[in-house]
This record gives C-alpha cells, sequence and structure tokens, in this order.
C-alpha cells in the first residue's frame, strides 16, 4: 500500500533502537557479573536475578497504573537499572533488601518523574545510596571473594561498621590498609567490592564495546578517569602516605563502572561534549573528593547524583556553538 | 574517533547510500511522455501569465508562459504538440491544490523548434550570458529552484569572489548528479566558465563526494585546462551537499548564522545547473528537460533518465518497471530531504531531481517511543543545535524557546530524525514550529503595520485638525487684525 499522505522526512532511518542500545549495554556488563558470580557464589546470582526480575515488574506495575503501553517493561531500561543496582551491591545482600532496592529504583527513581527518559538521578544510584543510609549495616556486609571452583562454602565476614568497601584484606580505599592487595590483582577482579565492580579488566572491555559502537561518548569516560587521577596523582606525590596512589583509586570500588555505566548513563548526563567533559570531570574530582575527605570510603553513587542533579544545567549552559556563529561574531 | 578528528564539519551521518541501485547504467534519453503539465504557479505561490490558448500547436522550446520578473521563471513548451487546454491540476505542491495549468499532448517529433546558430559563447558578455539565462527560464536544479539569473546578478552586485559548484548529491538513492558529470563532463566545465564570465568570479571549485570516483575523474581530466577551475572531492559524509558545508569544505569560510553564502563573497550552483546554463548559451535552449534518479527498491527497473518538465509521475513510474507491491512511500527528491508525493498524476517540475519508491524495509518506520537524551542527535545536527530540547519545547507548542535554541537554522536535513533510537519525528516537530513562528511573525508585523498605519492615521488627523485650529486662528486673528489694521489705515487716514 502506497501512503500518498504529506509527512516530514526522513524516510530512511537507522536500524538502531533505544531498545537495543539497552540490550547492548546489559549484554556487554554480563562478563564482568558473571565474575561476580566466580567470585562470591551462588549468592550474588541470586542477587542479580532479584534485582532484574523485580525491577521488571515494578516497571510493568507502574505502566499499568499510569495507563501506559505496558510491553515497554521489556524495553530493557528497567532490566539495565535491575542490574547495575545488583553490580553495586555487596555480594550476600539479603533477598528482601535487593528487591526492595530494585523497586524503589523504578518507582522513585524512574517512574514518578514520568518515566523513561524524564528522571533526573541514576535510578540504580538513587537506589543503592537510600540503602546504604536506611540499612547501612546489610549495605556494608562485604564479603571475602570466595571463588566458586574453589571451595564449596561461602563464607561471609559480617563487619559492623560504617566503612564502604574497608572490610576484607582488600581496603585500600580507606587508606588503611595493612596488608594492601597488588594493583594487577585489583585490576583482573581478585579483590573484594560489591558484586559487578571488582574486576576493572572486565568493566573496561564491556566499556570498549560501547565506545566502538558509538553507544556512550568518549568524552565522559576520559574525563571522569582524568578528574580522579589527576587530583590523585598530585595529592599522593605531595603525601604518599595519607593519599593513595591514582592507580589504586582508579581500579578500586565503584571507578570503573561508574565511568563507563553509571557516569555515562543516557538519560541523566548532559548531551553536548563540551558539556559531557565537564560533568565526568566533576564527576571524577568529587569521587576523589569523597573518597579523601568524606565520611564514606566509597564516593562513586554520592558523586554521580550530585553531578546528575546538575546535568540540565549543563546542558542548558554548554550547548555546541551553532554553524556559523563564530564568523557571525567576527564579522560584527 | 580518528575520522571525528577529520570530519571536515561537526556533525552529520552516514546514512546507507543505496547509490548502486542506479549509478553504473548511464542516462537513458528514450523516455517521452504522452501528455505534459506545466503549472502556472510556482510553489511559493507565484504566478504565470500564459501565452498560448488551448488549440494553440506548440513546438519545443517555444515560450509559452512569463513571470512579471525575474523570480519567476519563463516556461518552454517541452515537446512538440497541441495544447488541449488550461485546466485546473495538481501541481508538485504536496498539498494536492489544483493550479491552472497548461496541458500539452505530446507528438513523437523530439526536434527543437527553433535551431539557433552555435554562439562562441565564451566572447560574450556578462551581460549577454545573464540575458540567455534568464530567456531559457534556468532556476536551481540542486533543489529550491531559485531562479539563476537573479543569483548571478546578486553575485555581481555583492561583488563574489569564488563560485562553488556543488557536486555533492548527499542524499541517498540519488545518482543523477553523478551520471551527468561521468556523459557530461566537458559541458559542465564549460558551463562553469560561463557562470564564472556572468557572475565575475575569479575562481571555481567543484566539490564532488569522494564516493563518485567516475565523476571526479571525468571532471578533473574536463577541467585540466583551466587554472581557475579546481576539482575537489569531498568526504562522503550527510550532509555535504548542503550549501554551508560544502563552502565550509572547500574554502574554510563559515557562512554567518542566518546569513547566506553572498556574505563569504561565495556563489553556489548545482552541476546540473552549470550544465543547463551551456546549453542555453550556446544553442539558445531553454531548459525544458532534466535528467532524474529515478529509484528505490520499489521501483521495477531504477535508472537515470532524462524527463521533460511537467511529465507526470505516474508516465515516468510506467516507463521504469512500475513499482512493487511493497512500496510504502513515493517520494520526490532523497529520502532525507525530499517530498511525499501525494498523487501519482502529480507532473515534475524543474526542481525535481527524483523519484524513488521506497519499500516499508528501506523506510524502517517505526513506533516513536520516548527520548531518552542519547543524545545522538545532538551529534548528528550539522548545524550544532539541540535537536532533543527544541523537539520537547516544540511539542510543549512553547514556540518562542524553540526559537531561541535556534529551530530557525535548522536545515530540516533530517540527520537527527534519522539517527534518533527512540524514532522520534524531530523534523516534523520542527517543520511544525518553524511554520507557527513564521505565522506568528506575520501576525505580529501585519499588526505592527495596522498599528503604524493607525497611528499614522491619528496623527494625521492630529496635524490636520491642528492645521485646522492654526487656520481657523489665523483667519480670526486676520480678521482681528484686519479691522485694526483698517482702524489703523483709518488712523493713518486721519
Ligand atoms: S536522538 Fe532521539 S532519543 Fe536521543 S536524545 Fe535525540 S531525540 Fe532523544
Ligand atoms: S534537521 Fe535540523 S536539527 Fe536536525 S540535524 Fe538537521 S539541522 Fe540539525
Amino acid at each position: 500500500m502506497i501512503d500518498f499522505e504529506p509527512k516530514a522526512g526522513p524516510f530512511a532511518h537507522t536500524s538502531n533502537t533505544s531498545s537495543r542500545i539497552m540490550y547492548t549495554v546489559v549484554l556487554t556488563l554480563l562478563p564482568a557479573a558473571l565474575m561476580g558470580i566466580y567470585q562470591f557464589g551462588l549468592a550474588s546470582l541470586q542477587t542479580i536475578l532479584v534485582c532484574s526480575v523485580i525491577a521488571i515488574v515494578t516497571e510493568y506495575l507502574c505502566l499499568k497504573l499510569m495507563g501506559r503501553a505496558a510491553n515497554a517493561c521489556m524495553d530493557g531500561s528497567a532490566l539495565l537499572t535491575g542490574l547495575l543496582l545488583a553490580m553495586s551491591l555487596p555480594a550476600t545482600v539479603p533477598m528482601w533488601l535487593a528487591g526492595f532496592g530494585s523497586a524503589f529504583a523504578i518507582i522513585v527513581g524512574k517512574q514518578i518523574y514520568g518515566g523513561l527518559g524524564q528522571n533526573l538521578f541514576n535510578p540504580a544510584m538513587l537506589a543503592r545510596v537510600m540503602l546504604l543510609i536506611c540499612f547501612p549495616v546489610e549495605m556494608t556486609n562485604w564479603a571475602v571473594p570466595t571463588p566458586i571452583d574453589f571451595s564449596g562454602n561461602q563464607v561471609a565476614v559480617p563487619q559492623g561498621w560504617l566503612q564502604f568497601d574497608g572490610v576484607t584484606a582488600a581496603t585500600p580505599l580507606s587508606g588503611l590498609s595493612h596488608e594492601p592487595v597488588s594493583i594487577v590483582a585489583q585490576f583482573l577482579g581478585l579483590g573484594g567490592g560489591s558484586l559487578g565492580e571488582t574486576s576493572a579488566l572486565l568493566i573496561l572491555l564491556g566499556g570498549a564495546v560501547l565506545l566502538y559502537r558509538r553507544i556512550i561518548h568518549w568524552a565522559i569516560p576520559l574525563s571522569f578517569v582524568l578528574g580522579l587521577c589527576v587530583p590523585a596523582a598530585i595529592a599522593s606525590l605531595i603525601a604518599p602516605e595519607s593519599f593513595s596512589s591514582p592507580l589504586v583509586q582508579l581500579f578500586s570500588g565503584g571507578a570503573m563502572l561508574g565511568a563507563f555505566y553509571i557516569a555515562t548513563d543516557l538519560v541523566t548526563s548532559p548531551t553536548s561534549v563540551r558539556g559531557q567533559l565537564i560533568y565526568g570531570g566533576a564527576c571524577g574530582a568529587l569521587i576523589w573528593l569523597i573518597r579523601s575527605f568524606g565520611n564514606y570510603p566509597e564516593g562513586v553513587a554520592f558523586a554521580v547524583l550530585i553531578v546528575n542533579a546538575a546535568s540540565p544545567l549543563i546542558d542548558h549552559y554548554l550547548r555546541p556553538s551553532v554553524f556559523g556563529s563564530k564568523s557571525m561574531a567576527r564579522k560584527s | 574517533m580518528l575520522n571525528l578528528l577529520s570530519r571536515p564539519f561537526r556533525g552529520g551521518i552516514h546514512p546507507e547510500s543505496y547509490k548502486t541501485l542506479t549509478n553504473g547504467s548511464g542516462i537513458d534519453r528514450f523516455f517521452w511522455p504522452r501528455n505534459v503539465f506545466l503549472s502556472l504557479q510556482l510553489r511559493n505561490g507565484a504566478t504565470l501569465t500564459p501565452l498560448v490558448k488551448a488549440g494553440d500547436s506548440v513546438t519545443r522550446g517555444q515560450l509559452i508562459a512569463s513571470g512579471r520578473n525575474d523570480m519567476v521563471a519563463p516556461l518552454h513548451a517541452p515537446v512538440n504538440g497541441i495544447v488541449t487546454g488550461i485546466t485546473p491540476h495538481f501541481s508538485s505542491h504536496p498539498s494536492k491544490v489544483k493550479c491552472d495549468t497548461i496541458i500539452i499532448r505530446a507528438n513523437s517529433d523530439r526536434r527543437w523548434g527553433e535551431t539557433h546558430p552555435q554562439q562562441n559563447y565564451l566572447a560574450l558578455s556578462s551581460e549577454q550570458i545573464i540575458e540567455r539565462v534568464r530567456e531559457a527560464g534556468i532556476v536551481g536544479l540542486g533543489g529550491a529552484g531559485f531562479p539563476t539569473v537573479v543569483k548571478l546578478q546578486f553575485a555581481r552586485k555583492g561583488g563574489a569572489h569564488t563560485l562553488v559548484i556543488n557536486g555533492g548529491e548527499c542524499e541517498p538513492y540519488l545518482t543523477c548528479d553523478d551520471v551527468a558529470m561521468q556523459e557530461y563532463a566537458p559541458e559542465i566545465i564549460a558551463g562553469v566558465k560561463l557562470l564564472m564570465i556572468a557572475s565575475g568570479t575569479k575562481k571555481a571549485i567543484i566539490g564532488v563526494e569522494d564516493n563518485k570516483p567516475n565523476a571526479l575523474a571525468q571532471l578533473t581530466s574536463a577541467a585540466s585546462e583551466d587554472d581557475a577551475i579546481e576539482v575537489r572531492a569531498a568526504p562522503s559524509i550527510y550532509p555535504m551537499g548542503s550549501e554551508r558545508h560544502l563552502i565550509k569544505f572547500l574554502t574554510g569560510a563559515e557562512v554567518p548564522t542566518g546569513g547566506h553564502a553572498g556574505m563569504v563573497g561565495v556563489l553556489v550552483h548545482n552541476i546540473a545547473t552549470a550544465r543547463a546554463v551551456y546549453q542555453a548559451t550556446r544553442f539558445r535552449r531553454p531548459l525544458v528537460s532534466r535528467v532524474i534518479t529515478v529509484s528505490g527498491k520499489g521501483i521495477g527497473a531504477p535508472r537515470n533518465v532524462e524527463v521533460p518538465v511537467g511529465t507526470p509521475v505516474n508516465e515516468v513510474i510506467e516507463y521504469c518497471g512500475g513499482v512493487k507491491e511493497s512500496t510504502s512511500r513515493l517520494l520526490f527528491g532523497g529520502p532525507m530531504m525530499g517530498q511525499v508525493i501525494s498523487s501519482p498524476y502529480i507532473p515534475i517540475d524543474k526542481t525535481v531531481g527524483g523519484i524513488l519508491a521506497l519499500t516499508d524495509d528501506e523506510v524502517k518506520t517505526r513506533e516513536q517511543t520516548e527520548c531518552i537524551r542519547c543524545g545522538q542527535c545532538v551529534r548528528a545536527c550539522p548545524m550544532g543545535l539541540m535537536p532533543f530540547q527544541m523537539a520537547a519545547y516544540a511539542r510543549l507548542s512553547d514556540f518562542s524557546k524553540t526559537e531561541e535554541l535556534g529551530v530557525n537554522h535548522c536545515l530540516s536535513c533530517g540527520a537527527c530524525s534519522y539517527v534518533c533510537p527512540a524514532s522520534l519525528p524531530l523534523v516534523q516537530y520542527f517543520q511544525f514550529a518553524k511554520g507557527s513562528i513564521n505565522a506568528n511573525r506575520l501576525k505580529a508585523q501585519r499588526s505592527a503595520t495596522a498599528r503604524a498605519l493607525n497611528e499614522e492615521r491619528v496623527q494625521r488627523l492630529e496635524r490636520e485638525a491642528a492645521a485646522k485650529a492654526a487656520a481657523k486662528a489665523a483667519k480670526a486673528a486676520a480678521r482681528k487684525a484686519r479691522p485694526a489694521r483698517g482702524k489703523v489705515k483709518e488712523t493713518e487716514n486721519d
């Protein structure tokens, strides 16, 4: 059937869709997630499943309630939110906590703002911060990595204090580590930490795929890493005993996940390249500040939320310059 | 990332080109229409006066309608035949309005009605060339359809120094300029020389996208004798054929926002226009036919074909193997900026460069979802705009905000809509916003004029009243003065 009704072009389109973007991101996250399962045992698989399923179910209910097309719950964005939340939780959080966080992420982090594309804050990080504040004990219950290959019984060492990453042997962030884990081990993901944050290598690989597929732009990861490493390098040069080195900063905690997956969240980051440079840089620098001087040894979630809040402002003030506006300025 | 650094301008996209459907087979010159329909109203609303009436027999190239001024190019009979009527018929405008149209039944004779002796065309003066271009009714064949004669005169007055010839043809599918460059390179170069003389430009640069190696080779060899003409390969990136972006790449100059090419001393003409100028000058042949690309997966036998102006779409399509069942859209022009053909009986006019029959598979219409602020559109926009923001405000009908964001600088190139993963009809929002802004401006202008007129009237009335009062006062004074004077006189007399 030929459609003769006039309509504005173009009459050609990429085959790329939002859904495809979301699922690609999910796919590239899977290696790091699998690494988490390998390290922390089946409990982490449970966490991942609970978060993902609850996220999708909550999204479905919200869409139904609001009278929207409910099949949009399968567009991949809810799944991604759930997965990202799971990746940033300690491996052994109770199931109810994971589920609660996931539902919170979808309802308060996303649907309250009006759904996909409207939210100001990264839903997964919002939920993580909420959980950290409301359930500090459970949220800092760090598991010692016990790769399932080697021992069937998983050991979880409950620790009561409020420090974020400072539980297992791998606590380079708190600056108190007696027995520092080698940077190589951290890079490969043999240190402790949240479920999916441990292997910088796998996250880097996933990020490389995203960059290659042009799903994320290089501006945010690059400026993020610089924002984190430059102050860290200066500080550790001046006072090596009280500041950890830039590589330690980069490969520990959620920094890598933050640089490639969280700060780059499409919805909550600025769109122009200039804006992204500022945004990423500010995020990295904030993480370093929070880690070095704040009460929490880890600051990715906080830093991301803070720069999220600034993102609309950045988009407003740092628009790309309109073609020809420079030569116009020269003329006048 | 490397190609990011080497980009000729910011933004731009690489849509699938589909040019191989038609770029290998040359120009088909055997098509001849049964009837031609020549609308007496242009797309911008200007009208022409017919010089023939029903029953007249006309010859190919005969002047049959003329415009009031240079902005309205005259029409010539594209075929030999008989005028069967001047009646309302569809014009090329997508709104399907009918306007008065000269309908000619063609006979099979393809000769020109009048042949003129060939000219030593390079010896002609600027004025003579411009006159020939005016007579021939040449308009920009790249799509805008602006009368060439007006452009040439502007360039002369404005002291343009560089002539840019646009062989970008960056729209997917279209290859009519490509094959014209391959087959008519010497004529194009001659046309370029004529345009240079006519406009007084000292230098010409022909920009051709590097996905047309044969065209580049032909032009380069044809232009090799003339140092003032340079042929340059431009990277294939949409929209390279946009005037501003081609100028930026070829000369480095950036046309100011809201300005035009003349402001940087550049005059831009299309490849096909250059050839038409050559034909008009050397043989005094008016513009009555053009090469168009008939393509798309919905067309039976895609090709480039020379068609007389005024041929209805259905005759051309029939000639090219008809359309397939799966066709979902018929378009004039390319898929990025083309215009929907709203009826198969619409005639092609001088500005149409292609007829496409696209299948769903090619159009990839999908349900629109929510904007995810991915920024793809921002990075694709060649004008440095923020399409998703403009769209959001346009959706809210907040047109002043949309305007502030620069919607008036939008080229409607469609790069943003093309890349949008949420399939948002961004260009549609922008055209809507531009339309509303224009309408508002017109209204404002009109009320401003009305206000000014009214003020003027009030002032005039006041002036008149004042004048009257003054006159009255003067009269009264005179009346008073006269007896006084009389008295004085009397006293004097005394
Ligand atoms: S490309 Fe589409 S989805 Fe992405 S920011 Fe632009 S309008 Fe939104
Ligand atoms: S259509 Fe307008 S807003 Fe969209 S990319 Fe082209 S110039 Fe930019």
